[in-house]
């Protein structure tokens, strides 16, 4: 289907006409296109995360490749990047290339797997890094994500091996000393008073301390996942400034929810990192504003009802996410990056991290037609009942956020369209 | 009043009824026939996620003697292991059509969390290191009548104690100055937000103090470095032969149990006569019994 997308305004503002033929964009409309009508929309490119859990193989009961596929076209994504921790655990080649083609299969996101940095992430050996990279899958991105990779020798290899091809470690940085596997909120008088194992911020910090220094020992690229604190954010900036190869992400529930959303246990505001208390939240904010933090990752994390039915250091940790994500950044910060600013913030930087050539491209004439029409003035209050994923464990239900997305298109394929 | 699963759910006119009511259970205590109909018909489950010897024997006894049918359920080990989600557990028993669910649960927040699951009455017996109210009831009520004014220490492993936050609140509402002692990597994070002073220093204290609150210190703690020995631990916060001889003649030394004799508490101490260690476990029943009352006499 060729399409003709009217009126829509660039990132930049410009108002334009978009001719899409075969998955491409044009230079002048294809005969017999449908038309689009964008007038008073935004468009963008298609938004790419760094950081999904869709659950399959494993606990296809909680997502599969295609909800999560879905759930992401709902919230304006043309790429994910898939989570190695399923089961079985993504660290081989063939596991990478099963995940990849489940993608293919689904068809309405380019699902791009991330590997394993250690053997079922055991954290003791190194998963065939190098294979993964070389297979059908072309995995570019390694995590271990769930779960630190504390042993800074073992980190080090990883950040040598993966160094040739151009690989990059992405690290869940949380020191399990500091904050061990019952730790599950922020260390704060909230945590103090509802008796929950702390979680402190110099846990995430000094983790991100090390690799920094590792990175640049190596001279090897290191994502940091779902930067939380304001600690960790200036141990970046720091890096940053020495020129280490290092990229930071946060999450959309690290942008706008604070810690004060789990004090009546409801479990479904468990995640960790933990939710963090108003100067961590403002300092990630300032950060994703001013660069330091590069991207947005959803860290979508679906559960069973029956995972999240436990007392809270019981419960699993993790939220949804890629259906609100954009709705949470344009909420908290689309007057200071400005539409360019979350076009890169969440589409061209996350591609060039992932190694996406064909996704956070510019929206001109013989580039992929992968976009995303947005609303800026809708807003709707979140029902966690109208969502694509299998899941429910949505924090956002019940606030009234924007409602940007109106349609997803991948490579000329309309994914999602408004009802 | 509904449900107990904080202090925080009693106003400080419930907390004294509850207390009020207690002397009077207690007289029932000392009958030949410890049997009061109040209770007759209603049903109270017993649902003990962790060890208990003395809040289960007591909250049991309690509701006996209020003529109340009540089980016990001991599920150890958490429901994770088991398979089944908390809230299914507590839906399974709630559907039996019980008046009560008296539950110790090693997460904090679970109790509260069942509030919003089941239809019955949820009394908190201890959940994880957040409150443990029928304790501070029971530690309110055998420190006397009258606490306005009156300077209690609570000393020993705050970090992970269950005890110390409801009595903190429960002793604010009766008017009592609280002072906090603990070494700094057993206080909680934010405890300087808690309506109590904050010591480190115990002998500073000591002199002022009408109730030494003595809590227990887990010997285990020594390896994650919570403190470096027992000798050194004493030597700082036990209380010992010689810091007993500079409590007020008057002052009252209470441990909500179990006790580590020869760790934060030497034998001379437990045993002084200045000791209610015992009128706290004697209050148990009392307390249990007035709050049970509270709670299920009310309704229909």
């Amino acid at each position: 289907m060729n399409h003709v997308i009217s009126g829509a305004a660039l990132p930049d503002g410009t108002r334009t006409d978009l001719f899409v033929r075969d998955g491409v964009l044009v230079d002048e409309a294809p005969a017999g296109a449908e038309r689009i009508d964008a007038e008073g929309l935004v468009v963008l490119p298609g938004l790419v995360d760094p950081h999904t859990h869709l659950r399959e193989p494993g606990r296809e009961d909680a997502e599969t490749v295609a909800s999560g596929s879905a759930a992401a076209a709902r919230g304006g994504y043309t790429a994910v990047c898939a989570m190695a921790n399923t089961r079985p655990v993504t660290d081989t080649a063939e596991k990478a290339e099963h995940v990849f083609d489940l993608g293919v299969s689904a068809g309405l996101v380019e699902v791009a797997p991330i590997g394993a940095i250690t053997k079922g992430l055991a954290g003791a050996e190194l998963a065939e890094l190098a294979l993964m990279h070389r297979s059908r899958a072309k995995v570019n991105m390694f995590s271990d994500d769930g779960a630190c990779l504390m042993d800074a020798q073992l980190m080090r290899r990883a950040l040598e091996w993966v160094k040739p091809f151009g690989g990059v470690i992405a690290q869940h940085s949380q020191d399990t000393n500091l904050a061990g596997a019952s730790a599950c909120c922020h260390e704060s008088e909230i945590s103090g008073r509802l008796g929950l194992d702390p979680w402190p911020p110099v846990a995430e910090a000094a983790i991100i301390a090390r690799d920094v220094m590792l990175a640049e020992a190596t001279g090897s690229r290191l994502h940091v996942c779902h930067i939380s604190t304001a600690e960790g954010v200036e141990v970046v900036r720091w890096a940053k400034s020495r020129g280490i190869r290092v990229t930071a992400e946060v999450t959309p529930h690290h942008l706008l929810l604070g810690t004060e959303r789990v004090e009546g246990y409801d479990t479904t505001f468990k995640v960790n990192p933990p939710l963090r208390t108003s100067e961590h939240i403002t300092a990630v904010r300032e950060a994703l504003a001013d660069g330091t933090i590069d991207m947005v990752g959803t860290d979508h994390a679906p559960h069973a009802p029956q995972d999240k039915d436990h007392a809270f250091v019981d419960a699993r940790p993790g939220m949804l996410g890629l259906e609100q994500a954009l709705a949470v950044v344009m909420e908290v910060l689309l007057d200071e990056l400005g539409w360019e600013g979350v076009a890169d913030r969440m589409s061209h930087a996350p591609a060039k991290l992932a190694g996406l050539v064909a996704q956070g491209r510019p929206l001109s004439v013989g580039e992929p037609a992968s976009l995303v029409l947005v609303d800026p003035a809708s807003r709707a209050v979140v029902d966690r009942a109208a969502s694509s994923s299998l899941s429910r464990n949505n924090p956002y239900h019940g606030l009234e956020l924007p409602d940007p997305v109106q349609l997803t298109m991948w490579r000329g394929k309309v994914t999602y369209q408004r009802g | 009043m509904k449900h107990l699963t904080s202090i925080n759910d009693l106003t400080r006119d419930d907390a004294l009824s509850i207390l009020e009511l207690a002397t009077e259970m207690h007289d029932v205590q000392n009958r030949e026939v410890k049997k009061l109909p109040a209770l007759r018909g209603r049903t109270i489950i017993n649902l003990f996620f962790e060890d208990s010897t003395r809040t289960r024997s007591s909250f049991e006894l309690a509701a006996k003697w209020l003529s109340a049918d009540s089980i016990n359920i001991s599920a150890k080990g958490s429901s994770v292991s088991k398979g089944e989600s908390l809230r299914d557990t507590l839906l399974t028993l709630d559907a039996m059509g019980i008046d009560a669910i008296v539950m110790r649960h090693a997460g904090s927040g679970s109790v509260h969390q069942a509030r919003g699951w089941v239809r019955a009455s949820m009394i908190n017996a201890g959940d994880g290191t957040h409150e443990h109210p029928t304790q501070a009831l029971l530690d309110a009520y055998s420190m006397g009548t009258d606490l306005e004014g009156k300077l209690v220490s609570i000393t020993g492993d705050l970090l992970h104690s269950r005890v110390v936050r409801s009595n903190v609140l429960l002793l604010e509402k009766l008017g009592a100055k609280v002072v906090l002692v603990a070494p700094p990597t057993l206080m909680p994070p934010g405890v300087e937000h808690w309506a109590a002073e904050i010591s480190h220093d115990f002998d500073a204290v000591l002199p002022d103090v009408d109730v030494c609150m003595m809590l227990r210190v887990q010997r285990e703690r020594m390896q994650g470095g919570f403190f470096p020995s027992e000798r050194e631990y004493i030597a700082l916060y036990g209380l010992t032969p010689s810091r007993l001889a500079r409590l007020k003649p008057d002052a009252k030394i209470a441990h909500p149990g179990p006790m580590n004799r020869g760790l934060e508490i030497s034998s001379s101490a437990a045993d002084d006569a200045r000791s209610i260690v015992l009128n706290q476990v004697s209050a148990g029943v009392a307390v249990r019994m007035s709050v049970l009352y509270h709670l299920l006499a009310g309704e229909s």
